[in-house]
């Protein structure tokens, strides 16, 4: 769905649910994984219904997930990192 | 054009309640501004479509009464009814301010907590809106002795009160060590000291409750008039004529339910309702998987898994904004209450204005000076909601509130002359 503009950056390595993807300097987590073709993302709390990135730009909230153990996090808002951790949230987030 | 106006009106009616309303109903008025201007004539007005005024609107309803209608106010009214922190809470009813007790209104609180049960099932058959009311028990939880003491001495003033535990076994709230409420809560955090427990204590959410009664009225032909404050009352000839900015409406019978407004529409109809407003604030967590099934008296866990921390009492009434010194003292002692909670993001917080009688205690009253007007105002208008619809209303039904129950909510407890 999702196509990479030809660029000369380099490739580093995130997991998914343990899997690795691989992922761009300089991408967002949303955008490693819309580009991963990792979608629906998570559900939601209340209905369980399927979300996946939508905005973009940090205001819709559907792309939470959990990273590096964080729960809740606006993955299009993160900046990867070379074997940075990201888990699906599906339902409510779990406390501590 | 008829059936763009049909769409219209379901759509208006969809959004009842919410943000879209005001700008549908413009739509709606730039259609029917002729007739909307017309006096309206109904056999009951409630002034005051909040909980309060659709719980008795709705128990009116059940007593087979059709020609209601409902005045409210407009988007920016100050509404207690979607501000509340939505506990159905018996512990400590009965102690109003100033260390004066009062077992008529434990009583009527406790018979309201017993209501609630049914009360919730009849709304969900009738609109398919569950309520989510529970009743597990509630805690008060105190972080120092200090705090401890107070609570229990306020107990025992509490059940010391005449009759009071006889009447209504099963109220007694329990004061608690450090060790019971460990074995109650086991996510405690090392502050707490102990706290009291009351089996009676609940809670429900109060969005889905408003939209329930709301939902149920409209289904029965009630009909809901926002933007229509009451700006005037006039009786004559049995008929109550009611002045508001988008005209006149006359009545049979009127029930003023509009909250901390209802001291100055109780002086026109004759009767003295005083009340001291309060501001409160709130904050609410993300969701999160159930953890607390208790309610707490400063926190609790919603049924779609937000934390709410409240509790915060100011004298100052503006609505306007909120103090983050008192929001992060409410989020500090809510996590030296449970420490898991403290990696939780908040996403909401707000402010709003608690409807507070003078002395802490409903009023539910009728005019003498004019016949059929009612007055019904209180600060829990979730947890009496239940007493609200399947009691006073039939009482203001039957056109006659006297009961034994309610006599003690008479305004004319305030006619006494203050000590100088």
């Amino acid at each position: 769905m999702f196509q990479r503009l030809p660029d000369r950056r380099g490739s580093i390595t995130l997991l998914i649910d343990g899997a690795p993807i691989a992922a761009r300097p300089g991408d967002t987590v949303a955008a490693a994984l819309v580009t991963a073709g990792i979608a629906p993302l998570r559900t939601t709390p209340v209905s369980g219904a399927p979300r996946a990135p939508y905005c973009m730009m940090g205001v819709c909230f559907d792309c939470l997930a959990t990273i590096d153990g964080m729960p809740n996090r606006q993955t299009c808002m993160v900046t990867v990192r070379e074997g940075m951790r990201i888990e699906r949230q599906n339902g409510a987030r779990s406390l501590p | 054009m008829a059936t763009f106006d049909l769409h219209q009106r379901k759509m208006a009616l969809l959004f009842r309640g919410s943000e879209c309303e005001l700008s549908m109903r413009r739509i709606l008025l730039c259609n029917n501004e002729g007739d909307r201007m017309k006096n309206e004539s109904r056999d009951i007005a409630i002034i005051g479509g909040g909980l309060v005024g659709a719980a008795i609107a709705y128990g009116l309803v059940r007593q087979g009464l059709r020609s209601i209608v409902i005045l409210d106010e407009g988007d920016r009214a100050i509404r207690a009814s979607r501000g509340n922190f939505a506990l159905v809470w018996v512990q400590g009813k009965g102690m109003g301010k100033g260390n004066l007790g009062l077992p008529d209104y434990a009583a009527w609180t406790v018979s309201s907590s017993n209501l609630w049960a049914d009360f919730a099932s009849e709304l969900a058959e009738e609109t398919g809106i569950d309520t989510r009311f529970e009743r597990p028990g509630g805690f008060q939880l105190c972080l120092s002795e200090a705090e401890l003491a107070a609570r229990r001495a306020l107990f025992d003033r509490f059940h010391n009160q005449p009759g009071l535990l006889q009447d209504q076994p099963g109220l007694r709230t329990e004061i608690l060590d450090r060790k019971a409420i460990a074995d109650m809560l086991p996510d405690i955090g090392p502050d707490v000291v102990g706290g009291s427990y009351c089996p009676l204590d609940g809670h429900a959410n109060s969005l889905k409750l408003y939209r329930a009664l709301h939902v149920a009225l409209d289904r029965a032909g009630a009909v809901y008039r926002p933007d229509h404050p009451v700006t005037e009352i006039a009786h004559g000839n049995g008929t109550f004529r009611l002045t508001t900015p988008r005209g006149i409406i006359e009545a049979g019978r009127i029930v003023l339910a509009a909250g901390n407004a209802n001291e100055g529409l109780a002086r026109m109809i004759g009767l003295t309702v005083p009340m001291t407003p309060e501001r409160g604030q709130i904050v609410v967590t993300e969701r999160c998987a159930p953890f607390l099934r208790h309610p707490f008296g400063t926190l609790r866990q919603t049924d779609e898994g937000t934390i709410m921390i409240g509790d915060s009492r100011e004298d100052r009434t503006d609505p306007a904004g909120n103090r983050p010194e008192i929001s992060a003292l409410m989020a500090s002692r809510a996590i030296r209450m449970f420490p898991r909670i403290a990696s939780l993001n908040v996403v909401r917080s707000w402010s709003a204005i608690r409807v507070m009688p003078r002395d802490g205690f409903p009023v539910y009253d009728q005019s003498t000076d004019m016949p059929g007007a009612f007055v019904a105002t209180c600060h829990s208008g979730v947890t009496l909601a239940a007493a609200h619809a399947l009691r006073l209303a039939p009482m203001i039904a039957g056109g006659n509130i006297e009961d034994p129950a309610v006599a003690a909510f008479s305004s004319r407890r305030f006619h006494v002359p203050a000590a100088a």
